[in-house]
C-alpha cells in the first residue's frame, strides 16, 4: 500500500493541542506577562523587564517562607514516610481486617481539605476541641493562635493525620505483591526480621515510595488550605508558607507583578526539587 | 545430614477437619534415609508440597510427629530445623549482587567472613556463575536467577536435608538436564539428603533412587523406578508413570484365567487371592504384542514417536495401546497377546496380584 505524506495528521492532535493550550499554556503565558510588567489601574502596562525577579528573589519575606516551607515538607516527609512504611507493615494481609484497615486509611483522604483545617481548628480549640481541652486538662498552656510552636505543632501534625494514609497505601500495594515464596525463602535462608524488611520488602516498594515521596513533598510544599483555615498564616507570619504569602501579595496586596513573577519561581523550585528526588532515588536504584 | 521420619503425619488446611476430604495430605507415615535421594512425583495438587513444607517447617502438620535423626523437630522453627529449600520459582535478593545472595544463608548463621568466601566461591563453580559474582542479581535471566535459588539450597553444608520443589520448572530444557546431573553429581559427592518434588516423571526417574508416588494426598508406591514401571502398587502410578501409561481393563477372574470380554487370558501364577470389588487387569503397552496370533483387535491410530510407533487398537470398547518397534510390519488382521510377565491384577484399584 502507498503511503500518503502530508500534514493532515496535524488535524488529529488538533483537540489536544487547544485542550493544553487553555488549561496550562495559556494561563501559564499570562502569568509570565505579569511577571514582566507593572500594572496600574486602567489596564496600563509598563515593562518591567526582569526586576519583580530580583526583587523576589532578594526579598526577606521570601527567604523566609521559603525557608518555613522547606522545614515543614522535611518534616512532614520524615514523618509520614517511616511512620507509613510502619502502619503498612502491620497491616492485616488477609481477612475481615483488610476491608476495614483500607476504608480507615482512606477515609481522611476523601475530606475536602478545608473541611480538614476546620476539624483541626476546632480540634485544637482550648474551649471546646478535644485535642485543645485535653492538653489544657493536662497542665500544657497550648495555645496555636498565640504561640508559634503550637501552630507548627497543629499544623504538622494535621497534615500527618490527613496525609499518611496515602503513604500507607502506596505501601501496602508494594507489600501485597510480594509473592509467599520469598518469605518463605527468607524463612530457609534464616533471614531476621529486618533482613526480611531490608532486603524484600523494602527494594519491593521502592517504587510506590518514589511516587509516595514525589507527591507528598510537592503537595506539601503546595499546602495552602488547611494551615489558612487553622491559623490564618499566623501567629505573625510563622505559619505563612509560599502559597498563603503568594496569595497575600496577589489577592491581598493586589501586586500583580511580584505575584506573578513569585509563582514561576514557586514553579520552577518545585519542579528542580522533585527532579532532584527523582533523579536521587532512581539512581540509588539503578545503581543497586 | 539426617534420617527424617514422618510419623502419621496428617495436614488440613482448613481449620476443623472433619472428613478425609478435608486433608490435603491424609496419613503419611515415611521414613526417608539419611543420604537418600528421593522424588516426590505425583499430579498438580495432590499434597507434594504441602508435604515438603512440614518437613521444612514452613507448614505445621496438623497431626502427626516430625523426626530428624529421631529427635522431634514438629515443634522448631524452620531456621532451627536447619533445611535449605528451592522454590518452583526463582527467588533472588535483587538489591544483592550474586556473590551477596549466595553468602546470604551463611551470613544469617554467623558463618565467619573467611569459611563464607570458600563456600560461595565453590558453589558458584558449581552453578557456573563464577564470572557473575560481582553483578546485581536483578539483571539476571530466569535461568541464571534459579541457578541462584539452587546455589543458595547448595551453599550451606551442615544442611539436614535440601528439599527441591519443582525447581527446574522455569529453566530451559538444555539446563534442565545439565542441572539435573550436576545435583545427582552433587549427591554422590556429597551425601544429601535429597527430596525433590516434580510433577515429570523422567526429571523423578533420572534424579532419584527411589521415587515416592502420591495421589490425593496419600502415598501410593515407593519404589525404584523399575520397581514403579513393573509392578505399579495402584492403577494411578501405573497411568502416571510411562508413556503412555498402563492399559487398565475390567475383567473377571475364575481360577488361573482372566476373562475380558470375550477372551480368555492366562493368568501367570494360577492361584490367584480371592478378591472382591472392582477387578482389573493392567498391562503395560510395553508388554502387549501385536501379531498375527491372540485376540483380534481393530486399529484406531499409529502414532510415530521417533525410534518407536504407538499403536491405538480396540478390543471390543476396550482401548489398548501397544508399543512396537519403528521397523514392525502392523499386520493387516491384527491380533494381541498379553506378555504375562506384564500382567498386574488390581482390586478397587490397589494390586493384588500377578507375577
Amino acid at each position: 500500500m502507498e503511503k500518503t505524506w502530508n500534514n493532515k495528521a496535524w488535524f488529529m492532535v488538533l483537540p489536544v493541542l487547544l485542550l493544553v493550550a487553555f488549561s496550562a499554556v495559556i494561563p501559564l503565558m499570562t502569568v509570565v506577562n505579569y511577571s514582566v510588567q507593572d500594572t496600574f489601574g486602567n489596564n496600563q502596562f509598563f515593562w518591567a523587564g526582569t526586576e519583580w525577579f530580583e526583587e523576589i528573589l532578594h526579598s526577606e519575606r521570601f527567604h523566609s517562607a521559603l525557608g518555613r516551607n522547606l522545614v515543614f515538607s522535611f518534616i512532614i516527609l520524615a514523618i509520614e514516610v517511616p511512620l507509613g512504611i510502619v502502619i503498612a507493615l502491620n497491616m492485616p494481609r488477609k481477612g475481615w481486617g483488610v476491608p476495614v484497615c483500607l476504608v480507615l486509611m482512606a477515609l481522611p483522604l476523601l475530606i475536602p481539605w478545608n473541611v480538614v483545617g476546620t476539624i483541626w481548628q476546632v480540634f485544637g480549640r482550648v474551649d471546646i476541641g478535644l485535642l485543645g481541652h485535653t492538653l489544657e486538662q493536662l497542665g500544657i498552656n497550648y495555645n496555636y493562635v498565640q504561640n508559634p510552636m503550637h501552630a507548627w505543632f497543629t499544623v504538622i501534625i494535621m497534615d500527618v493525620w490527613h496525609w499518611t494514609s496515602l503513604v500507607v497505601l502506596l505501601c501496602y500495594a508494594g507489600l501485597v505483591s510480594i509473592p509467599d515464596a520469598f518469605y518463605q525463602a527468607a524463612k530457609i535462608d534464616g533471614a531476621s526480621r529486618w533482613a526480611v524488611f531490608r532486603y524484600i520488602q523494602l527494594p519491593k516498594m521502592n517504587r510506590v515510595l518514589l511516587i509516595a515521596v514525589l507527591l507528598r513533598f510537592m503537595d506539601s510544599f503546595m499546602i495552602y488550605t488547611e494551615p489558612f483555615v487553622v491559623t490564618g498564616g499566623g501567629p505573625g507570619n510563622s505559619t505563612t508558607f509560599l502559597s498563603i504569602d503568594l496569595v497575600k501579595i496577589a489577592i491581598g496586596q493586589f501586586d500583580l507583578g511580584p505575584a506573578a513573577a513569585m509563582s514561576i519561581i514557586y514553579f520552577l523550585i518545585i519542579l528542580l526539587l522533585s527532579w532532584v528526588f527523582y533523579t536521587v532515588m532512581t539512581n540509588y536504584d539503578a545503581e543497586r | 545430614m539426617a534420617r527424617i521420619d514422618l510419623n502419621h503425619i496428617r495436614h488440613a488446611y482448613v481449620p476443623n477437619p472433619k472428613s478425609d476430604k478435608d486433608y490435603a495430605l491424609k496419613e503419611v507415615h515415611h521414613s526417608w534415609e539419611d543420604g537418600g535421594a528421593y522424588a516426590l512425583l505425583g499430579p498438580s495438587g495432590c499434597g507434594k508440597t504441602t508435604l515438603l513444607n512440614i518437613i521444612s517447617g514452613l507448614i505445621h502438620p496438623s497431626h502427626g510427629q516430625l523426626l530428624f535423626d529421631g529427635q522431634d523437630v514438629t515443634n522448631l522453627s524452620t531456621q532451627e530445623r536447619n533445611i535449605a529449600q528451592v522454590f518452583q520459582f526463582p527467588v533472588i535478593y535483587d538489591t544483592m549482587t550474586v556473590y551477596d545472595n549466595l553468602a546470604f544463608p551463611l551470613r544469617n548463621r554467623g558463618v565467619p567472613e573467611a569459611e563464607i568466601d570458600r563456600k560461595v566461591r565453590e558453589t558458584l563453580e558449581m552453578i557456573d556463575l563464577g564470572s557473575w559474582a560481582k553483578k546485581k542479581a536483578r539483571g539476571l535471566t530466569a535461568d541464571q536467577k534459579q541457578k541462584i535459588s539452587l546455589g543458595r539450597g547448595l551453599v550451606r553444608s551442615d544442611v539436614n536435608a535440601i528439599l527441591f520443589d519443582e525447581p527446574l520448572t522455569v529453566i530451559d530444557p538444555h539446563m534442565k538436564w545439565v542441572l539435573r546431573s550436576q545435583l545427582k553429581q552433587l549427591h554422590q559427592r556429597f551425601g544429601y539428603t535429597m527430596v525433590y518434588v516434580t510433577h515429570d516423571q523422567t526429571e523423578a526417574l533420572t534424579f532419584a533412587q527411589k521415587v515416592v508416588v502420591m495421589y490425593d494426598g496419600e502415598i501410593v508406591q515407593i519404589g525404584t523406578p523399575e520397581e514403579l514401571f513393573e509392578r505399579p502398587k495402584h492403577t494411578f502410578v501405573g497411568y502416571f508413570i510411562g508413556s503412555p501409561g498402563m492399559n487398565v481393563m475390567p475383567v473377571q477372574l475364575s481360577g488361573g484365567m482372566a476373562q475380558v470380554g470375550r477372551h480368555q487370558i492366562q493368568l501367570p501364577s494360577p492361584s490367584m487371592p480371592a478378591v472382591s470389588g472392582k477387578v482389573e487387569l493392567g498391562i503395560r503397552p510395553e508388554y502387549v504384542r501385536l501379531g498375527r496370533l491372540g485376540m483380534p483387535v481393530k486399529i484406531a491410530k499409529v502414532e510415530d514417536i521417533g525410534r518407536l510407533k504407538i499403536v491405538r487398537t480396540r478390543l471390543e470398547d476396550q482401548e489398548i495401546a501397544v508399543i512396537v518397534g519403528e521397523g514392525q510390519e502392523i499386520p493387516t488382521d491384527p491380533h494381541i497377546a498379553f506378555d504375562p510377565k506384564g500382567i498386574n491384577i488390581y482390586a478397587d484399584s490397589w494390586r493384588v496380584g500377578g507375577l
